[in-house]
């Protein structure tokens, strides 16, 4: 499959690969919010942290991803794209707008659509985090529709 | 010495054409162009002609008569041929007291050229065991006895698997099967041409093969077929002019037959040369990467395995994306994300490889135009490769804190 190039440009080169702290350090820190979606048995697991302000704004994300050269891209165009933005903004991306930036073929669309799960995990585990409600849509990875599917939606 | 870039280490699922076969072949395109059918001029003479001299090294690569090679378009034309012209010829009439049109006993980790066949004769009233592979991948003979019914026609196990190398206990499989009076049919695609075979003294009554993975040409194989002790009868699947005493009717592929004959020959007179250079490099490529690299893995059984197939499972990293690493290196990936459905290998899984290091495989397939370099080039860009990716793997760091990663509950699930 020929990819574009920026999947490939976000594959040689990642933005904001990383972490706060090992697994067991960012479950203390209130100021981060971690979302762990997909599993290894669909070849997809993307762990997105962000490290939120005292007024509500994304000051700073890191990701991991075990997947394709696809999921890879998408988050580390959703790190950058989170960065500065309001938690209310950063759940607000959606899928579709990965997709267009990325120029992702219809069977890679299930990366984007774990991305912004991987998004809306996080924020709403430092909500869950600092006793605020968590708004609507996913609490985390429930996209059962887009396991292991090459056209997740 | 500079390597030339890409690289081609695809060679299980094709090979180039030898310049010495197309050599061969180019004059069947153009000037002796004629059909081997043709009994009554010149042209025809010539044809058949080279397809008999074909028909001749064909055979003489497997030890089998001249007559006993039918000619097919590939592998699953010759696969096809065998097992449903095996079952309809020595099908149970009348059906067995359970109604059934007889057993045929394949293995789960088959090409889908055998298992899709199979699959279609169930549908058809045939009953089918596919026996489930051991940890290292061999079938023996054991596993065939203890699936052998009193109703069992027919017995199909490939001999060197696909995409893990390993190689199964066929002469022993043949012998049971002679014993029993049960047909033996092999899919030996990866297997002819890149080591010996007899199909004497390894007891075969069918045997596929084709020529694009022996240096060959594509859209052409063969069909062995035993004529004695026992011989071996099938219902032919393309009706028609009745070439091919009937087995498989249709206008021969000239030129691609002499190719067929002139990679057949070319691995009679390469084979022990070759296996012995590319298992010295295919060692080479899994010490160096299992030196390097922590939680790998080589699938399939460590030696029962053919010399120019490496199956590697690097853990926490994904197929695709390490191939992206190392796009130019060609090489096969167990993970499908490149296909239609995101299953990993059904090869894999079946050999209990967990969904996880089956979707971190790729298949090495070393060849003829494999060289040291090339070898070397390899080791490095896949170091490297899974290096940057596992600096990326959220599983990986996991790994590393002491999280059983088998142990989590993974939201989708």
């Amino acid at each position: 499959m020929a990819y574009s190039e920026k999947v490939i440009r976000h594959y040689e080169q990642p933005s904001n690969v990383g972490s706060f702290g090992t697994t067991a350090e960012v479950k203390t820190k209130k100021e981060i919010g971690v979302g762990i979606v997909g599993a290894p048995e669909c070849g997809d697991v993307m762990q997105l942290q962000i490290k939120v302000s005292d007024k509500g704004v994304i000051e700073d994300a890191k990701f991991k991803t075990f997947g394709c050269g696809s999921a890879i891209a998408c988050s580390s165009l959703a790190t950058e794209w989170l960065k500065g933005k309001t938690l209310d903004e950063g759940v607000a991306i959606k899928n579709t707008e990965l997709v267009q930036e990325l120029s992702l073929p219809p069977v890679k669309i299930h990366c984007s659509v774990l991305a912004e799960d991987a998004i809306r995990a996080a924020v709403n585990d430092y909500k869950k985090k600092n006793g605020l409600a968590a708004d609507g849509g996913h609490d985390g990875p429930k996209i059962d529709a887009v396991a292991c599917r090459p056209n997740g939606n | 010495m500079p390597v030339n870039l890409p690289i081609y280490l695809d060679h299980n699922a094709t090979t180039p054409v030898d310049p010495r076969v197309l050599e061969a072949m180019l004059p069947y395109f153009t000037t002796k162009f004629g059909n081997a059918a043709s009994r009554n001029h010149s042209f025809g003479w010539e044809a058949e002609a080279a397809v008999d001299k074909a028909r001749e090294q064909a055979a003489s690569l497997i030890n089998a008569s001249p007559k006993e090679i039918i000619w097919t378009s590939g592998s699953t034309e010759s696969n096809n041929l065998a097992i449903k012209g095996a079952a309809y010829m020595y099908e149970k009439a009348p059906r067995t007291a359970e109604g059934g049109r007889g057993h045929i006993v394949t293995c789960a980790i088959e090409h889908k050229a055998v298992l899709d066949p199979v699959k279609r004769l169930m549908r058809e009233g045939f009953d089918a065991t596919f026996i489930d592979p051991p940890r290292d991948g061999v079938v023996r003979r054991e596993h065939v006895e203890a699936a052998l019914r009193p109703d069992t026609i027919l017995v199909s196990i490939m001999w060197a698997n696909n995409e893990i190398g390993t190689i199964n206990e066929v002469p022993e499989i043949g012998a049971l099967c002679h014993e029993r009076d049960i047909i033996f049919h092999t899919d030996a695609t990866q297997w002819v041409g890149k080591m010996p075979t007899n199909v004497e003294t390894d007891n075969i009554d069918l045997l596929s093969w084709s020529g694009h993975k022996i240096y060959g040409p594509k859209g052409v194989g063969a069909l062995y077929v035993r004529r004695r002790k026992p011989r071996v009868r099938l219902v032919a699947l393309m009706d028609g002019g009745g070439h091919e005493r009937g087995f498989r009717s249709g206008t021969l592929n000239v030129p691609g037959i002499v190719g067929f004959g002139a990679a057949c020959e070319c691995c009679s007179t390469d084979m022990d040369k070759d296996r012995e250079r590319l298992l010295a490099l295919r060692q080479h490529l899994e010490n160096s990467i299992t030196r390097q690299l922590d939680v790998v893995q080589i699938n399939g059984h460590p030696t029962r395995r053919l010399p120019h197939t490496a199956n590697i499972s690097f853990g926490f990293v994904e197929g695709e994306s390490l191939m992206m690493g190392i796009k130019e290196i060609a090489v096969s990936s167990g993970s499908a994300c490149t296909s239609a459905s995101l299953e990993p290998s059904y090869v894999l899984k079946g050999l209990g490889v967990g969904d996880d290091l089956a979707h971190s495989s790729l298949r090495f397939g070393l060849g003829r135009i494999t060289t040291r370099e090339q070898i070397d080039y390899t080791i490095e860009h896949v170091v490297k490769a899974v290096n940057h990716l596992r600096s990326m793997s959220p599983l990986y760091d996991m790994h590393k804190e002491g999280i059983d990663i088998s142990k989590i509950q993974w939201a989708q699930h």
